[in-house]
């Protein structure tokens, strides 16, 4: 994407005020979208944004410059401005040599999007639709997504680090309505994985439709959400993003760092049920938040943040292990070379246990089961963080029993962590998930096998 | 902006035969500065542009972006925005706005005296931020963030319908969130001051307030279930009515998205409830002149003592509806114009806030919500979120709560209004806010 000399040259310039640390991130993304919506494919679009990002860190403070100009000059400019935010003491000519990082890629693309003539698209997009209004007259309104992009970085730093990556994604959503007595309901579903267009030859569009389909309709006989504390079982691979929010967030380095985190000064520490494992995986091949490198550069790795219930470490960037003298965790990333990376999770899961998970449910006289959870939102200094159930049934007598209505969940992240007390065998991923965190979105995974919390807060309206 | 328009004249230049071109060109220039313990941890300054191009040909749509201006760029944005108009499926109400003789607003949104205005000088505004909330209060034991951040926004629209229109403007804001600390318990809290240029920014109002946020909150604890009243702060009315500006899209009604479609003439609010989206409202954030489509905005009276009077319109919906646009498109170059609110607002109240806390004998004053993307759904019409605040006892404000979630239905809620406040605030979102009184919510704890 950008020549080895002109890299060099600029990181000499971005370091001429005395800086510690200088980067370039380069990134190159071409997008398509096709979408359809009431019956008609209503618009394809394509994208284009490429750019550069220099990052300048001289003692605490950090200068950022980014801009679409990948010309020497341009460059050049964002460096000088990049190194006069952060002004070192030093200064003079500094000369970096760069070495290659080769990480492996845990995303083989088979089919690279781009390839796909626009009709398939669009005609992938019609079957979606069609299986999902076949399902039943109720259903009202179909819209349906397919998103693919390329994404290909470089980065480059003062530590003689060069690194590339190439990030294939690829998505179907499929959004139902439907309508009766009781109103409108919704079903929304997205499947997608970082890889090409090869998703279709393992996603059944029409399978896949006619089951958000279903979603909705389920929920017009839905009844109101309990209001209060019950036990609550998630169900496999739709639950994983309770743990991203009770947890995952909370154990962001920078956040700690800042003492914004109910988990700072806990590692070593039984901070959940003996039952819980919770692994931050970049590697996880194909998964939605996997990569060959971060957006530092540092190659994806496998963290075990609790391991039996024992807090065993935080998750960290650059800037913050580099404040520490520890290693990196690869979890140091970015939105796009607008932004500055910082502490952000990839594929956050909870660990299989030895329960069965029909035994869960036959075990719980009432609660609530939820096999679809939407996002969430933590409070990280407080832990107090909720998630929405977008499929839930009560669970009466050990059965489930009626489908209810949605709404969010409310709990304390430490204190959830310590009700688990069941975890079944039946580990599965869930959903492809987009992480917001101080304006930037990633994209991230999450899963979980089937499990039990003690007690949670419903916020629905029925007594 | 001389310098867009004659980057969009020229792709618009090259439409071809029965062709319609609509090309938006946008550039911004921002810097954000995060000050932390008395050290800068962060500078970025960054420049931006882009364009946008949407293309219809035998009623058909298609539209592609680049995030830059170069030239060779340009030809590729057009051609593939060619191509892609080739695979959708044709509607005959697709089509660009035609110039309908709306005056454009005089907007005063645009500052020099940015420009002018030395970084050194932002900096600084970030770290008095940053002392002002540590002073304020002895339990405030640091902050996440002292922030400043501005920035300048300019846009032209060029279109083959005759369309030829730019516009631009300016803010400056600041935020600070805030640790609260008091026997081993930490709470957190934020607040923000914006306007057009830093100096209208209040660094001592927005201090206090930051501090004020995160320090009463301390101590709270979960409160047991009950259906009762709850008052939104401001910021929350903003974010409710952010969701209600969604269902008012006409383009959410024609897809059968909507819980208002069919009830135009229907009274679906309290009557206390007159909800207006003027985007010529230069006291909003988000006012703007123009819309998406290269419209004059204009001001739309949504509910009118509860009685729901009109939606959101752009060309499309508009043309669908048998009605005229009333300059609602909304979108950035990268995307194709939607429909949405601009600066959405209730008509104030006579009552202070102070008197609707008195007139509540017992129920939460809702400080924050969170979840709102989880837990509401504005088609179904579903409403739960998490809250934290405090209770109201006999009038009073009280203790403090926390870990509890407020539950209803939008269409509940608007029809529930008891009281709306004299405290109409502006806020970042398209949406003003207010303090709002809601009856007959189900709140959710132990």
């Amino acid at each position: 994407m950008l020549d080895e000399g002109v890299i060099k040259r600029t990181l000499s310039a971005a370091l001429r005020t005395g800086g510690d640390f200088a980067e370039v991130f380069a990134e190159d993304k071409r997008a398509t979208s096709a979408r359809l919506d009431d019956g008609r494919v209503e618009e394809l679009s394509s994208g284009r944004d490429r750019g550069v990002g220099i990052r300048v860190v001289s003692g605490e403070t950090t200068g950022y410059a980014h801009t679409a100009d990948m010309s020497e000059d341009g460059l050049r400019t964002a460096a000088e401005a990049a190194a006069a935010a952060a002004r070192g003491g030093g200064g003079g000519e500094r000369i970096v040599d760069l070495t290659r990082v080769t990480a492996p890629r845990p995303n083989p693309v088979a089919i690279l999007p781009e390839t796909i003539e626009k009709a398939v698209k669009v005609a992938l997009l019609q079957r979606a639709n069609d299986a999902a209004r076949a399902e039943s007259a109720a259903i009202k309104q179909v819209s349906a997504r397919i998103g693919d992009s390329r994404r290909r970085i470089l980065v480059a730093n003062s530590e003689g680090l060069l690194a590339e990556d190439d990030q294939v994604r690829t998505l179907l959503s499929v959004q139902t309505v439907a309508a009766g007595d009781t109103g409108m309901q919704t079903g929304y579903e997205t499947v997608g994985f970082t890889i090409g267009w090869e998703l279709f030859d393992r996603v059944d569009v029409e399978e896949h439709a006619r089951k958000v389909a279903r979603q909705a309709l389920t929920k017009l006989d839905a009844r109101p959400a309990p209001s209060g504390t019950m036990p609550v079982v998630i169900g496999p691979g739709g639950g994983g993003v309770m743990f991203h929010e009770a947890c995952g967030h909370g154990l962001e380095a920078d956040l700690v760092g800042k003492g914004a985190s109910v988990f700072k000064g806990r590692v070593g520490e039984l901070v959940a049920s003996p039952l819980v494992t919770i692994v931050d995986d970049g590697t996880m091949p194909e998964e939605w938040g996997c990569f060959a490198i971060d957006d530092e550069g540092t190659p994806a790795q496998r963290n075990v943040l609790i391991q039996d219930g024992v807090l065993t470490d935080y998750m960290w960037d650059h800037l913050r292990a580099r404040k520490e003298g520890r290693a990196r965790s690869g979890n140091g990333r970015r939105q796009s070379y607008q932004h500055l990376p910082m502490v952000r999770m990839s594929n956050t899961y909870l660990l299989a246990g030895q329960h069965d998970a029909d035994e869960i449910v036959a075990d719980t006289d009432h609660g609530v089961y939820v096999k679809h959870l939407g996002g969430g939102q933590v409070n990280t200094a407080t832990g107090d963080f909720v998630f929405g159930m977008t499929e839930a049934y009560l669970i009466e007598g050990g059965k489930l029993t009626e489908p209810i209505r949605e709404g969010n969940l409310i709990g304390n992240g430490p204190e959830v962590l310590t009700k688990i007390d069941a975890v079944a065998s039946d580990f599965a991923m869930g959903n492809p998930g987009m992480c917001g965190k101080d304006g930037q979105g990633v994209p991230v995974g999450d899963g979980v096998p089937t499990l039990r919390v003690t007690e949670l807060t419903i916020g629905g309206t029925a007594a | 902006m001389a310098e867009l328009l004659d980057i969009a004249d020229r792709v618009c230049s090259w439409a071809r035969d029965g062709e319609q071109i609509e090309v938006m060109v946008g550039r911004s220039r921002d810097i954000e500065i995060r000050v932390y313990d008395g050290e800068i941890e962060k500078l970025s300054s960054a420049e931006s542009a882009g364009v946008g191009v949407r293309v219809i040909r035998d009623q058909r749509q298609g539209f592609a972006y680049a995030g830059t201006l170069d030239v060779d760029v340009l030809e590729e944005v057009l051609a593939d925005a060619r191509d892609n108009a080739g695979f959708g499926d044709p509607d005959e109400a697709y089509g660009l706005a035609e110039p309908d003789g709306v005056p454009y607003a005089e907007l005063d949104v645009y500052r020099e005296e940015l420009a002018a205005f030395p970084t050194e000088r932002k900096i600084e505004l970030a770290m008095e931020l940053e002392r002002a909330v540590r002073a304020a209060d002895p339990r405030i034991s640091g902050l996440e963030a002292s922030d400043y951040e501005d920035g300048q926004a300019e846009v032209a629209i060029v279109t083959t319908a005759g369309l030829r229109i730019t516009s631009r403007e300016t803010y400056a804001s600041i935020v600070a969130s805030a640790l609260a600390d008091d026997a081993g318990e930490t709470q957190i809290g934020w607040w923000y001051s914006i306007g057009r240029e830093p100096g209208e920014l209040d660094v001592a109002a927005c201090a206090e307030e930051t501090a004020r946020r995160a320090t009463r909150l301390l101590g709270a604890g979960k409160p047991a279930s009950k259906r009762c009243t709850v008052v939104l702060d401001p910021y929350v009315t903003s974010q409710f009515l952010g969701i209600v500006g969604y269902a008012l899209s006409a383009e959410e009604v024609l897809k059968s998205r909507s819980l208002f479609a069919d009830r135009l003439g229907d009274l679906v609010a309290s009557p206390l409830v007159t909800l207006v989206d003027d985007p010529r409202d230069a006291r909003a954030l988000t006012a703007t002149a123009i819309d998406g489509e290269g419209l004059a905005t204009r001001r739309t009276e949504l509910l009118a003592g509860g009685v729901l009077q009109a939606f959101l319109h752009n060309t499309y919906t508009a043309r669908r509806m048998g009605t005229s646009s009333t300059g609602s498109a909304v979108r950035s170059f990268s995307t194709t114009p939607k429909v949405g609110p601009r600066a959405l607002a209730i008509a104030p109240g006579t009552t202070s806030p102070a008197e609707l806390f008195a007139g509540v004998d017992d129920g939460f004053y809702v400080q924050e919500v969170s979840g709102l993307h989880s837990g509401v759904n504005p088609i179904s019409g579903d409403f739960s979120t998490g809250a934290d605040g405090l209770r109201i006892t006999g009038g009073a404000l009280g203790e403090p709560v926390r870990e509890f979630t407020i539950a209803s239905t939008l269409q509940r809620m608007l029809l529930d209004v008891r009281g709306v406040g004299n405290d109409l605030t502006w806020l970042p979102g398209n949406a003003a806010g207010v303090t709002l009184v809601v009856g007959d919510v189900t709140v959710s704890g132990t």
